[in-house]
């Protein structure tokens, strides 16, 4: 046991609670773009795809490496994708989008 | 400075936009702000990770990374920019799975990188969680997208000897644990991939469709941890934070959620709720008792008297794609002079949000959603309550009823309304498979169909009065 590993569960300890602090209080209508946030943020795996398919020597290692690779992008591109959509919805109010609308049933 | 040590200060850099984004996320005006600024962390930390050297060398199989990454942007771009706001959740999913996927490949093929060094048996353990976590992730995953997709049912599914089988299960997993400790037996890793994929799909499967979100929230958690073990055995410390970020956030995320939905975690995960009692209930009200049905045109002259209307928008309506006509509807009444109201019940759509999320898509005015208590007391002196393709949240058995699985799920009261009217395809029971006694009383209207056909016409009807 090395002082890395000691090294890594301090960084592992305080990062357990700052997740738990960060989120404390949330809206519920957050929710779901919150999960959808931090699902984009596990797709740091990529990195980790990426240094095992940088280092990998043998075939089976580089056919799991760009297996890792691809999934994990997936991961990454959709999950930032998909929280970009639905936060789009939560523009500020804007009472132009109404004004046409209310306009068309006045005729 | 090194170039180590450059590329580990953008790491901190990333880990630092992890943390600020996940801050951002809590509070709507900077939620989206939040989400760019962690995809900025992402992508320099992408970048950086290809100017690595890894093993004493440069990064081998450049050309390969940028292939995947580009396979991965082709593919997931359009999916998440085009796929109907109502699959949002099962995207989720699947998005969720693939990580755990990649994560449990990681672990698994750095450990074939490093066994013939005769890595500690600490280093086999993080293996082991990574792959157990991550694979288990991925495979239930895989089945809530099939319960979402309606791939599947998205009833509990149970069989005799479930409990038997999934602790078989387990032991078997538990014992192959211990075996790759003692033998680092790269065989014995598949074998606990197979195991861990097999758990993963029978946790899930006993799970209803109306509790899958507060899985899949669990599911994500899950994932962040397997990536923060993967980060251990990779001796990155910007894995470790962001997987453990996630895995923290999450955990805490899922009881929030199972909290908005009045049941505690364990009774979701593990009750396999819905499943007997439904077919009671099923054969009880086969007596044919009588409901009222009406009209779209019965239902507009309805509204045109009313001076006080509130709407309570259900899954139903996003699948119609009726929120449009849902908001000509409103307009209209209120330029007839009637007070219009959408009462949203926390986790009315497929997951928490997502119904405000469905509405703002189609402009309706923010002033005009009203959270389930307002919406309580403005229903208990409003004309009509109109109940549009929802049915468990109007629920009165979640209050009365304590033998119902709902009981204790805090619902929208339609019933105070003077009348209730339901916009339904069918009699058929909400996605939690339970009957819902609302629909028989005296004040309840009934108008089947499809809700923006109904919806439609409910609008012409108005116009034309």
């Amino acid at each position: 046991m090395g002082n890395a590993l000691l090294q890594y569960a301090t960084v592992f300890m305080l990062a357990i609670f700052v997740g738990i602090e960060i989120i404390a209080k949330v809206p519920s209508i957050l929710h779901t773009p919150l999960m959808s946030g931090s699902n984009a943020i596990h797709g740091v795996i990529l990195v980790g795809s990426m240094m095992i398919l940088g280092a990998a020597t043998t075939n089976a290692e580089e056919i799991l490496g760009f297996l890792a690779v691809i999934l994990a992008a997936l991961n990454v591109v959709g999950g930032f994708v998909v929280t970009d959509r639905m936060l789009e919805m939560f523009k500020p109010k804007a009472k132009t989008p109404k004004a046409p609308a209310s306009g068309e049933v006045a005729k | 400075m090194s170039r180590e040590t450059l590329i580990d200060l953008l790491y901190l850099f990333s880990a630092t936009t992890f943390v600020l984004a996940l801050k951002g996320l809590g509070s709507p005006k900077r939620a989206r702000l939040g989400n760019m600024v962690a995809a900025f962390g992402m992508l320099v930390a992408i970048v950086a990770t290809f100017f690595r050297y890894v093993d004493g060398h440069a990064m081998y199989h450049v050309p390969l990374m940028i292939l995947g990454i580009v396979i991965g942007l082709v593919v997931a771009v359009p999916v998440a920019r085009f796929v109907k706001m109502t699959a949002m959740p099962q995207l989720v999913a699947i998005f969720n799975g693939v990580g755990g996927g990649a994560a449990a490949l990681v672990s698994i093929t750095e450990f074939m990188h490093i066994k013939a060094t005769h890595p500690a048996t600490y280093v086999a353990l993080e293996v082991l969680l990574g792959v157990l976590i991550g694979t288990f992730s991925f495979a239930g995953s895989a089945v809530s997208f099939a319960k979402l997709q309606e791939l599947m049912t998205g009833r509990p599914v149970t069989y005799p000897g479930q409990q038997f089988i999934n602790g078989i299960v387990g032991l078997a997993a538990l014992a192959t644990i211990v075996t790759v400790l003692v033998s680092a037996s790269q065989m014995m890793l598949w074998v606990l991939l197979g195991l861990a994929a097999v758990l993963g799909v029978l946790f899930v499967l006993p799970i209803g469709g109306a509790d899958v979100p507060v899985l899949i929230s669990l599911l994500n958690a899950f994932t962040g941890v397997a990536v923060a073990a993967s980060g251990f055995t990779l001796g990155s410390n910007l894995l470790i934070v962001a997987g453990t970020l996630v895995g923290a956030s999450g955990l805490l995320l899922t009881r929030l959620m199972s909290k908005a939905m009045g049941r505690s975690l364990g009774n979701i995960l593990f009750s396999a709720f819905g499943a007997t009692v439904t077919a009671s209930g099923a054969t009880e009200r086969a007596d044919g008792r009588s409901v009222r049905s009406g009209s779209p045109e019965d239902i507009a002259i309805m509204l045109g008297f009313a001076s006080r209307v509130v709407f309570i928008p259900g899954y139903g309506l996003a699948v119609s794609q009726g929120q449009h006509v849902l908001r000509e509807l409103a307009d209209l009444l209120e330029s007839k002079g009637i007070e219009v109201f959408y009462g949203i019940h926390p986790v009315a759509g497929r997951m928490p949000g997502h119904m405000n999320v469905l509405l703002a898509e189609a402009n309706v005015p923010y002033e005009q959603l009203v959270e389930m208590d307002e919406a309580n007391s403005e229903l208990q002196t409003a004309d009509v309550a109109l109940v549009v393709g929802a049915n468990d949240t109007v629920n009165p058995a979640a209050v009365d009823d304590k033998t119902s699985p709902i009981y204790g799920m805090p619902i929208i009261h339609a019933d105070l309304a003077e009348n209730v009217v339901f916009l339904k395809r069918s009699m058929r029971p909400g996605f939690a498979g339970i009957e819902n006694e609302l629909l028989y009383n005296p004040k309840t209207t009934l108008v089947f169909g499809d809700a923006k056909d109904t919806l439609t016409k409910m609008v012409a009807a108005v116009k034309a009065s």
